[in-house]
This record gives structure tokens, sequence and C-alpha cells, in this order.
């Protein structure tokens, strides 16, 4: 039934494995996939077991035939014995054996689906699991394409070949095992023989495969051609009817999709005609056997009866099938490893590395002294465990100090070079500086997204490498240049910030944020549902939802990377106005293109080529008539 | 629906005619070839007579040759034929995507239609094969194995009768309790997609509020859950493979017992022991063809949902089309709108611009500035008539827009949108599309207005330098500069910048607005800023608030008369008069 075998919907628009491209260590990999069916044992024991009961089945029932005319039909036809008795008997035999097949038949596939379907989800859930522990640098080195087809593409080749290729492999190894011997039980040259004939049948089956898989692999590339022009085309379609290109884009869309269509027309031609030809190969090896045979018989040669040529039609027919069937499983297979061996691949990484041991906890002032509590306090305290099994609680402050940091996404090219700087507790603290200065790669080096190449980094007087990472990103309240909503509610999207908020307080939140305007206004308001990363918002809602969801978060360190940037300067200064409120005494990181942004701010950090260049409040920046000057008065680029 | 979706076969329709009518050649073909091996049993070898073995052994080669030969040809027709649907599906619907207007595009989303182009499309294309393929060689498999197995002996074929019903009944009872489930796994599976994919989007939201558990609960649920359907599903479809067994194996129980009587009892002459081998041949073939028609059946259902969603696109009429005998000359580039009132929706409400009322003489450099949402976009993107007014009028070079020929318009009426694409291709590919014949000399001087020229010949390979998909390979202010030179390529007789100067330095944006006065001094001038300092030289500046135009003016009148203005002006002058980006 076409059901489990059809994609799984979605994007479609990842590559799909390639056909014909095999695994790098098939061996390795195959054990470790056999490692995973383990876990289910006792099941495919039995599915084993049942597998050789349907086969031995399938075998009887097709020597049945033969045993029927032979031992029943023509003796009782020769003597006119009409005494069915033994008929009967031999029938009822057949029956039971049926039943055992059919039984056996059913068992496999009910078993099977619980093994392959908890394989394929255990594989699923280990690689998310896995995945949510990468570090970030992994994310940029590799596509999202390439990731999500994975967890499609890769993992239902895989649930196919644990559920048909593996079971089929081994039925169809165990029928050939059983007819092969029936067949040099009969005759040996005649065995011989249908090996002959298996054999062209097998190398045709290969040649074609092959063309086959080439073309696939071909039409696999137009596809993603043709995609991806669709894609650029689509996107820019406003662009295109501003231009009148329509024709244009036609034409080329034309001859990507003729190429695709000639490709697909081959691909599909040569899967089309296999089976064809493998069924009348079939045939034409029958009319030989029966020639041959005959040929052998008449002439009594090898002794070969009339009743032994009968018997080796039908083991031949019964015999091509399962040869068939090994032969399309192969590329199934192949397919299936390279798919598995990309999942392994995902499931080697090395998790993101976190060492530290100090963590974040709510303090009080109990006595004058600081303890942890156990409810919000709105104080924070860092709790560090010593060797000698005390541990003491320093007051979170937000005191951030980079001393001489060097840092590059890869080692030859260091971005950041000798970074010094503090921020003191409660200070505002900017960063200003055109597109690729650093200033973001210094907020990603604060919460750890990424790990610097030298010098140190200290948290309220401790090395950021010392505190645990969930613990140093929850301090962090985190803006991001680029926003990402979730699918949900936009109640659910700002409760992301804290997962225990009260509806008041997400609804505080986005007041604060200057959002609850525009989202009251919304269709279902607090409760409409945002789909595809917020799409039916503007730029600038988007930007005040994820603000609020910062809000709510209310954590001790606040990082607003160009937080405010499509926002108009009237309601950025309501937003500015909230936060500053909100964050009062509290460590603030602003990166802003805006100046008007950033004015306010205690300290600005002029950033040049990974350089801090400058570095001082707004009135002394300006009166040291510098870049940060040049910038202000517009005779300075930033982009 | 089916009508529409057939429009698209055209040149393919022999190849999809010639796929299932060689297909039947086929099947009479395979029906005929196990009596011959029946024949060959009970004529030939039964009895030892070799020249018979050998008379209907090369029948029977001629036979395979011949249902070769239309296997592999109707294989590759119906591969010609399912490809080239395809083809032309993609074709109409691209081709009906460039017709769209505005309102079209904003009606499905991006993702939605590079969807229904590539996943939708190869759906169909994989029933539409399976079709042709199949559809009329099942039933016709079944009819012939029918004739052939009453030929042969009517009273054994009778067992027929009883098995077709069992084995109808239960595929019938699989597929009506897994269809549901799967239809719903497949819509689980989209979740588990966009939970992973916008995990992948989100990834440093996700690590920055430490929500990786909470992201794995979620993905655990999805997974949980197809899994658990999934095996609902495949359990019942377990029953698939006993059935056909309980049946066909039935058949061979039921077919033995009563040939073997019929052949002892008639002492071989009502029935041979070939006749039982053919038979049991066609007990296989029946069934197998029954088992494909409830195949095609479930892939018509599944592709169903697709194929909607194909027509949907086809169906889609554009709102905007060229008028009867459309005016092909654009006189001048004075604007006017009198009682312009529009909505982005037919649904009731709010509409988002209301009673326009504007005259801009030709040459003019018009500013617009407003608030978010304040419809200074929409404003500006009725006069290339990108979308229709709901009410009112429009009117370019005099004449009311509509009597336009579209493209005469639009390329007189250069705009460049706030949210601006580059496409993959050189920067000189890239300009030209502006204007496919412009010289060299013409590309380096339109990028010298925009400010573009500096910044390109910085780069090692100059104009030649190659854009990535979207232009990520330069900064947010190139971009802008660049798209500002590929509108002024057009030789407009109105320019529009739609927020296009946002990322770009005061300093040179300045530069930018002085080359526009010097060098096209006959061009209308629209520019969107959220900056005063970027319109606060133009001849009038429009306010726009709340879809309504609050004042025209120019900057000194409106410092004093206007209170929006003002406060947009204080609240960007706090402190100093300049921003590095606004």
């Amino acid at each position: 039934m076409a059901g489990p075998n059809r994609m799984p919907g979605g994007r479609g628009r990842m590559p799909a494995g390639m056909p014909g491209k095999g695994a790098k260590d098939a061996k390795k990999t195959f054990k470790r996939l056999l490692s995973y069916l383990f876990r289910f044992k006792v099941q495919f024991a039995l599915v084993l077991v049942c597998i050789v009961f349907s086969s031995v089945a399938g075998v009887i029932g097709s020597v049945f035939l033969e045993t029927l005319i032979d031992d029943y039909i023509t003796p009782m036809l020769r003597e006119n014995n009409t005494d069915f008795s033994g008929l009967i008997r031999a029938l009822s035999t057949m029956a039971l054996v049926y039943l055992i097949g059919m039984i056996s038949t059913w068992l496999h596939n009910f078993l099977m689906v619980g093994i392959s379907q908890g394989v394929q989800k255990r594989v699923r859930d280990e690689m998310f699991t896995h995945m949510q522990k990468l570090p970030l640098r992994y994310f940029d080195t590799h596509t999202h394409g390439e990731l999500m087809s994975r967890y499609t593409n890769d993992t239902d080749t895989l649930r196919q070949m644990v559920s048909q290729s593996i079971p089929q492999v081994f039925s169809s190894a165990i029928t050939i095992v059983s007819v092969l011997t029936a067949m040099i039980v009969t005759s040996i040259p005649m065995t011989l023989f249908v090996l002959l004939t298996v054999a062209v049948m097998m190398f045709v089956a290969g040649t074609i495969g092959g063309k086959s898989a080439k073309y696939f692999a071909k039409q696999q590339k137009s596809i993603g051609d043709v995609n991806g022009y669709i894609e650029e085309m689509i996107e820019g379609q406003k662009v295109i009817k501003v231009f009148c290109h329509e024709e244009k884009a036609k034409n080329d869309f034309d001859k990507l999709n003729d190429e695709l269509c000639t490709n697909a027309t081959q691909a599909n031609k040569f899967a089309n005609i296999l089976m064809p030809i493998m069924g009348n190969l079939g045939h034409l090896q029958y009319a030989l056997i029966a020639i041959f045979g005959g040929f052998l018989a008449v002439n009594g040669i090898s002794g070969l009866e009339l009743g032994g040529i009968v018997a080796f039609l039908q083991l031949s027919k019964t015999f091509n099938m399962p040869v068939t069937q090994i032969a399309q499983q192969v590329n199934a297979v192949v397919m299936a490893l390279a798919g598995a061996e990309r999942i392994f691949d995902l499931l080697d990484e090395e998790p993101e590395p976190d060492e530290g041991y100090v963590t974040l906890v709510n303090a009080e002032y109990r006595e004058g002294e600081l303890t942890e509590a156990d409810h919000r306090t709105g104080l924070w305290a860092w709790k560090h465990p010593h060797g000698d099994g005390t541990i003491t609680y320093t007051p979170m402050q937000g005191d951030v100090r980079f001393f001489d940091v060097d840092f590059g996404y890869v080692e030859e090219k260091i971005v950041l070079h000798n970074i010094s700087l503090y921020a003191e507790p409660g200070q505002k603290v900017a960063f200003v500086g055109a597109t690729g200065a650093g200033k973001t790669t210094i907020t990603n080096l604060i919460n750890r997204f990424y790990d610097i190449a030298d010098g140190k980094i200290r948290y309220d007087d401790i090395n950021i490498n010392k505190i645990k990472k969930s613990d140093l990103r929850r301090s962090l309240g985190v803006v991001l240049q680029d926003v990402n909503l979730f699918t949900g509610t936009v109640m659910d999207n700002i409760r992301y910030g804290r997962l225990d908020a009260t509806d008041e307080e997400c609804i505080a939140a986005a007041k604060l944020a200057n959002a609850h305007g525009f989202i009251e206004m919304l269709p279902d308001g607090y409760q409409t549902v945002l789909e595809g990363d917020g799409s039916g918002l503007s730029q600038g809602q988007r930007q005040l939802i994820s603000i609020a969801r910062a809000a709510v978060a209310d954590p001790p360190v606040m990082i607003l990377d160009e937080a405010t940037s499509s926002i108009d300067t009237r309601t950025e200064a309501l937003v500015q106005k909230g936060m500053d409120g909100l964050m009062k005494g509290r460590t603030v990181f602003v990166i802003a293109h805006r100046l008007s942004t950033v004015q306010n701010s205690d300290v600005i950090m002029v950033l040049d080529h990974g350089h801090i260049i400058e570095k001082g409040s707004h009135d002394e920046l300006i009166a040291q008539r510098g870049n940060y000057y040049r910038l202000y008065t517009g005779a300075f680029e930033l982009e | 629906m089916l009508k529409r979706l057939l429009q698209s076969v055209r040149q393919y329709k022999k190849d999809s005619i010639l796929a299932p009518l060689i297909v039947s050649g086929e099947v009479v073909l395979e029906v005929f070839m196990p009596w011959i091996m029946g024949k060959i049993i009970d004529h030939g070898i039964n009895v030892g007579d070799m020249g018979y073995v050998t008379k209907m052994g090369i029948v029977l080669v001629i036979c395979c040759v011949l249902s070769l030969a239309c296997g592999a040809l109707a294989g590759k027709y119906a591969a010609s034929g399912s490809a080239g649907f395809a083809r032309n599906l993609r074709q109409d619907m691209f081709y009906n995507v460039q017709n769209f207007s505005f309102f079209n595009i904003d009606k499905f989303s991006t993702a939605s239609i590079v969807t229904r182009l590539t996943t939708d499309v190869t759906n169909l294309q994989n029933a539409y094969q399976m079709i042709i393929r199949t559809a009329v060689r099942s039933p016709f498999m079944l009819i012939s194995s029918i004739v052939m197995a009453f030929t042969i002996n009517a009273k054994a074929a009778l067992v027929f009768l009883l098995a077709v019903p069992v084995l109808a009944i239960g595929l019938g009872l699989i597929i009506t309790h897994a269809h549901p489930i799967f239809i719903r796994v497949f819509k689980t599976y989209d979740k588990l997609n966009r939970v992973v994919q916008e995990n992948l989007y989100g990834i440093r939201v996700v690590k920055s509020f430490v929500r990786e558990d909470y992201e794995e609960q979620k993905f655990k649920e999805v997974s949980r859950k197809i899994h658990d359907d999934f095996c609902k599903a495949e359990r019942l479809l377990a029953f698939n493979g006993p059935l056909m067994q309980l049946c066909s194996y039935g058949c061979m129980l039921l077919i033995s017992w009563v040939g073997a009587r019929m052949i002892v009892l008639s002492g071989g002459t009502e029935m041979t022991t070939g006749d039982l081998t053919s038979l049991f041949t066609y007990v296989m073939q029946i069934l197998m063809s029954l088992m494909m028609l409830s195949m095609i059946l479930v892939m018509i259902t599944m592709s169903k949902a697709s194929a909607e969603r194909i027509v949907e696109i086809l169906e889609e009429a554009p709102t905007i089309t060229n008028p009867e005998a459309p005016v092909t000359e654009v006189p001048d580039g004075s604007v006017e709108f009198s009682g312009v009132e529009f909505s982005y929706s037919d649904k009731s409400g709010k509409p988002c611009l209301r009673d326009v009322n504007l005259k801009i003489a030709s040459g003019q450099t018009i500013g617009i500035i407003g608030g978010t949402g304040s419809a200074k976009s929409t404003l500006v993107q009725m006069i290339p008539r990108l979308y229709d007014v709901t009410k009112g009028e429009v009117r370019v070079g005099g004449r009311n827009v509509r009597e336009y020929d579209l493209e005469v318009l639009r390329d007189s009426v250069a705009m460049v949108l706030q949210k601006n694409v580059l496409f993959s291709g050189t920067i000189k590919e890239n300009l030209r599309w502006g204007n496919p014949d412009a010289t060299d000399e013409e590309l380096i001087h339109a990028c010298e207005l925009a400010q573009a020229d500096g910044f390109i010949r910085e780069f090692p390979d100059g104009y030649d330098t190659h854009i990535e998909q979207g232009g990520r390979n330069v900064s947010g202010g190139q971009k802008q500069r660049l798209c500002i030179a590929r509108a002024l390529l057009k030789k407009p007789k109105i320019l529009i910048l739609d927020d296009s100067t946002s990322a770009v330095d005061t300093r040179t944006d300045a530069l930018i607005r002085k080359a526009f006065r010097e060098e096209i001094p006959d061009t209308t001038k629209f520019i969107i800023a959220q900056r005063i300092s970027s319109v606060e030289d133009a001849d009038q500046i429009i306010v726009m608030n709340d879809g309504c135009v609050d004042a025209v003016g120019t900057h000194d009148t409106l410092l004093k008369t206007n209170e929006i203005y003002r406060e947009v002006y204080t609240s960007q002058m706090k402190g100093g008069d300049e921003d590095g980006r606004s």
C-alpha cells in the first residue's frame, strides 16, 4: 500500500538522498544500525522465526501443485481411483501449512511495525536531543535544508530499510536456499541452467538499475535547480512585477523546467521498464526450461523425468521472485545506509562542552547573609561550590569584564583583537560600529555561544568558563537582530521568555515593550496564532514581541542587539523608556546602528575591524572629535 | 478540478493515451501466456511431444518479446507522459504567478507557492504515472483473467466469485480505517518538520533562553504522536498480506479440490492438469489486480490534496489586467490622487488609505513621512498600479493609471521597494534588469548617481562581481544603492524610493539626493523616509498618519503647523541632528 512510503509532507525542499551514493563505511554503519534493532531483541527474533515459517510455507505451497498432480491426480487418473480420502488428507495438511504461513505473515508484519517505528522514533528523538546540545558553530556550517532532510528523508529511508529491506532480504535468502535445495535434488544440470538464466536476469537488472540510478541523481539535481530558481523568483516576485521582468523569468524558468522534464523522463523510463523486463525474462526462462528440460527428458539425459520438468518450471518461478527482490533491495539498502551515516554523523558531533559548576540561584538576605531562596526574589546569586564541600554565594551584579580577548569564528581568521572592556553593574553599555566590526560577536562571547581563543572574560569576577552554561544564559536576556518567533499564540511567544509567567505578567511585558496596542488589534488579541515565523506581522511588530519576550524573562542582564532597528523613532523612544524602567540598576548591553538609540548610554564603545577604537560617554566622545564624532555628523559611513 | 488539471496535458496527450493502450497489449499477452504454459505441460511435456514443446515454446518466446516490447514502450510513454504533465503543470503555475498582481501575491505566502510548485507537483506526477500505467492495466487484467479462467473451466472458476468479495470487503475495511489515520499522520509530520525548522532558525533564541528541554519536550510529543498513529495505521495494514494469502491460498485449496475431483471423475476429459496449472496462475493475477486497484484508490485520495492546492494557483485570476486599447505613452511625471480610498481585503473594516487628495507637478521632489503602519508604502504603490484603488482615482500624466498599458506605466514609474531583492548573478546582470540594452557607460552613470560606483570598483571583480541569492554578500547600504541604480536605469518619469536609503549614512544619502536634483531634474521623485534629514529639502512633504494625509507642506511650514512632524523632528534632534541610520 502506498501509505507509509509517501514522503512525509512539509516543505519538500530538502535535497533528497542521492541514489547510488554509498556510505563511506557501510559495515560499521550497518552494525550500529543493528544495535538499534537489538533493542527489540525478542520481537526481532520472533520476526525472524515468522519469516522462516512463512517462507517455508510459501515454498511448500509452490511445490504443492506438483505434488497434487504427481502424487494424487495422475495416479488416481491412471488407476481410475475415486477414493478422495488421501487427497482430503493432503489438502487438510496444506490448509494447516497455509494457516501457519498466514499467522506468521501477520505476526511478522505486526511486530515489524512496532520495531521499525520504534527505531525511527528513537533515532529521531536522539537526533533532536543531541542537536539541542550542539554548539552554534555546527549550525553555522550546516544548511537548514541539509539538517532537515535528516529528519525527513534519511529517517524515512532508514525505517523502510528496517521494515522492508532487511526482512525481505532475509526471507528472500531463505526462499532461495530452500528452492535451490529442491532444485538440486531434482536435477543438477537443470539447476545449473536455471542459475545461468538467473545470472543473465541479474545482470540486466543491475545494468538498468544503474542507468536508472544515474538519471535519478541527475533528476535530483534538476529538481534542486528548479526549486532554487522558483524560490528565488517567488521571493522576488514583487521586484519582477515592478521591473516588468515576467517574460524573462518565464524564459529562464522554461529552460530549467525542460531540463528537469528530460531527466525525469529518463529516470522514470528506466525504473518503469525494469519490472516488465524482469517479468518477461521470467517467462522467457520458462519457455527455455521447458524446451531444455524436454530435450533432456526425451533424450533420457541425466535421468530427468517429465514430472521433474513440471516441478522445475514451478520452482524457477518461485526462484525468480526473491532474486528480483534482492536485486531491487540492494539500491534501497545502499541509499538507506548513506542516510544512516548522515544521521550517525550528527549523533557523533561533539556537543557543546559545559564544564561549568557555578550556578545561578534566587537569593535573599537573611540576617545580613546572602542565602539561597526557593522563590523569585528579584535578587540573584552565584552559587559557587568549592572542592572542600563548602558553598559560597556571590551576589549577581552584572559586572562583565573582558581582558585581552581574541576571537575568530574560524581559527585562521581572528575577528576580535585584544578586546578589553568592562561593564559595571547597572551600566548601559553600547557598541557602535560598521557591519562586521564585531559588535554582535562580543555579545556572542558573553553568553558563550562561542568560546574565546585567547584572554579571559569575567562575570562578577567569576571566570565565565566556570559558570554552568544554562545558568549563564539564563542570567542574560537577549533580543537578537533577527527576530525568530514560533508557531503558537502571541501569548505563547511572549511566555517563551519565562514559562511560568502568568497571563498578566505577559501582558505587562507587552505593555512595557509597547506591543500591547497592536496585539489588541489582532483578530484574536493575545490568542492570535502566529504562523511561519509571524509572517503576518511587520518587522517592527515582530521586534516588539521579541522585546516583550525578553522583558517577561526579567533577566539580571540584558543584551539588545539591534532590537529596535525596524521601529520608528517615536515608538522606539517609548520602548526605551519602558526598558530603562525595567532594567534600572541592572546591566544592559546595546548594539545599534542608529546613534539616537545609544546616546543615553553610560559607555559607548566604537568598534572597527575587531578593535575598540574609542570608548567613553556620548559627551566625552563628541568632545574627542574622533570617529564617533564623524559618525555622528554623518561624515563616516556605517554599514 | 480534474478538467483544469487535464488542460495541462497538452502535447503529452499522445504519450498519456499510448501508455495505457500499449499496456493493454501487454496485459493480453500476459494473460495469454499462462494458457500457453498450460498447453506446454499438457500436450508437450506430459505426453513427451518435444516437437509440440518446441513449437509452443517458440510461440511463448515470441509472446515474451512482444510483451517485453509493450511493457518497455508503455513504461517509456508513461514516464514521458507524466514527466511532461508535471512540466506543463509547473509551467502553467509559474506563468500564472507571473501574471499575479501584488494582491494575488499577498494572498499566498511565498513558502506556500513554492511548495505547490515543487512537492505538490511531484506528488501529482507520481499519481499520474501510476494512473496511466495501472488504471487501465488492473481492471483489464482482472477482466481478462476472469474471462480466461472461465474459458478454461467455468465450474472451477466459480471459486473466484467467492474470493473476490472477501478480498474486496477486507481491503475496503482496511483502507477506510487506515486512510484517515494516514491523513492525520501526514499533518502531524508537517508539524514535526515545522518544529525542527523553527528550532533551526531560532536556535540562538532557544539557546539564549535555555529552552532546549522545552523544545525537546515539544518535539518528543509530536514524535510520539507520529509513532503511535503510524503504528495504529500500519498494524491495520499488517492484515493486508494475510488477507491476500487467505484468499489466494483458499482459492488454491478449493480449486485443487474441485479441479482434482473434476479431472479424476471425468477421467481427464472435463479438465486437464494443465488447465489446473493455468487456473492457479489466473488466481494470482486476479488477486494481484484487485490489490493494485485498491492501491490506485489510495494513491488518488492521497494526491487529491495536492491537486486541490495546484488548481488553486492555476485558477487564481490576476486582479490587475491590461485595459482594452491601452494608452502606450506616459506624457509626463505629474501625479494626482483624487478621493482615493484603499483596503487590502474586501472584508469590511477601516480602509488602509482614506480620502487622499494630492496634486503633484512633474519634476517635483516629494518627501513622505509617518509612523510604522501609517500607509506610506501603500500610498505610493498606487502610482505604478501595483494595487488598484478601492475608491477614487490615481492619475499619472493626467490620465487614470487604469488606462495605461501596464508595462508602459511601470517602465515610466520606477519603484525601489522597501523589501528589495537582488538576484543571483553579476552586478551588471542585476543592473540590466532596469534596462536590458543599457551600455556599460549607462550602467556606470546610473551607479554614480546612486553613489554605488565607488564601492563597486573596490570589489575585486568590479561590475562583474557575483551577487549571491538575495544579495547576501553585499551590505544593506550597498544593496540599497544597487537597487536605486537599477531603478534609475529605466530612465523613469517618476522615481519612488520606499525607505530605500535607511541603511545608507546621511552624507551619502545627501549626495544621492543632490545627484537626483542635478542630473534628473525632470523626474518626479517620491522619497519615503524615517529620518527628517532625508526629506527636509523636498518641494513638498506629505505627513501620513493612520492612513490619512495629515498635512502637506514644506519643512518650514510643517515645523510650524504640524504636530506630528514636529514630534518626529524633535525625537530625532534630541541631542543632535544626525543618525547613523534611522
